[in-house]
């Protein structure tokens, strides 16, 4: 129980972000109206995916450093990046979702949408990598470089470009960033807590994924044995 | 003089700035109602079955490795 502490702090974190996030006041803003409060919901999918590529990223490298066991890098940074994909996912749905109400249309060819999209696109393409190479070391090594370009490529396409050009994400091109939602700051106490409950969701299932790869591995060794 | 008709300015944006705000349609007659409270217990609903299934499966994957110690 000891150990699990961050597994509740994670539910009661969401558990309060869908009771505050959907009861509390918020600014009131045209256009955006109560929409607003998808704040609290798709933006968390963003923070929760760029994290989990982060530690996904370190792990590869930690790989290609030769860093501790071999194996556990590799599986460490697959499973990572596995649920930062599903994240990401879940970020670019929900954002169709709400642009389609905010701005008129789910896919305004923004660049936010088509930098994010790409670069699911390019991880995307890492599983497939891995999918084609048949041996394990070869695979761990190839895939952990390849991980660390995608990392790098995610960068500017999510947090560079879309400032440099006319987004109609807030914070981009021009827009103002939070303080446009925020304007008395009576969101922050909510977006917060919101951000840290789905990054310690987004880590709890990946390290179920991991927990269950390394069982079928103990019993794969157990069937070598014998 | 100028200092008091920059406090005045003041005043009247910090006044008139609520009231416009009151203005942006929001879902008031929703929360009014209490109709509010069913979504929230709907999403609430879902969340826990999500969670309690997460945690199910933390449990299984626990019970596992436990067997497998024991064979070590």
């Amino acid at each position: 129980m000891k150990r699990n502490w961050w597994k509740i702090l994670s539910v009661v974190l969401l558990v309060y972000t869908v009771l505050a996030g959907l009861l509390w006041d918020v600014p009131r803003l045209s256009i955006l109206n109560e929409t607003i409060r998808a704040l609290y919901f798709h933006v968390p999918m963003w923070f929760t995916m760029v994290l989990l590529f982060v530690i996904s990223g370190v792990y590869s490298a930690l790989h290609l450093g030769r860093w501790g066991s071999a194996a556990k890098t590799d599986l460490f940074a697959v499973s990572f990046a596995h649920t930062g994909v599903a994240f990401g996912l879940l970020g670019i749905f929900s954002g169709m979702i709400w642009a389609n109400y905010t701005w008129g249309s789910p896919w305004h060819g923004d660049p936010k949408q088509i930098g994010s999209a790409v670069s699911l696109l390019i991880y995307l393409a890492y599983f497939v990598l891995r999918a084609s190479v048949d041996n394990d070391e070869q695979r761990a090594r190839l895939s952990a470089a390849y991980n660390i370009f995608a990392f790098v490529a995610m960068v500017p396409l999510i947090f560079i470009i879309p400032r440099m050009t006319s987004s109609m994400h807030p914070g981009n091109g021009g827009n103002p960033g939070f303080n446009m939602y925020d304007l008395d700051s009576t969101m922050r106490p909510v977006f917060y807590p919101a951000v840290i409950g789905w990054m310690l969701l987004g880590v709890w299932i990946t390290s179920l994924r991991i927990r269950l790869r390394q069982i079928e591995n103990k019993l794969e060794e157990y069937e070598d044995g014998f | 003089m100028k200092m008091v008709s920059k406090l005045s300015l003041l005043a009247a944006m910090l006044v008139a700035f609520p009231l416009a705000a009151q203005e942006v349609e929001m879902a008031d007659s929703m929360r009014a109602d209490g109709k509010i409270n069913v979504l929230v217990a709907i999403i609430l609903v879902v969340l826990a079955g999500l969670i309690g299934y997460i945690v199910l499966l933390d449990r299984k994957a626990r019970r596992l490795e436990k067997k497998l110690e024991e064979k070590n």
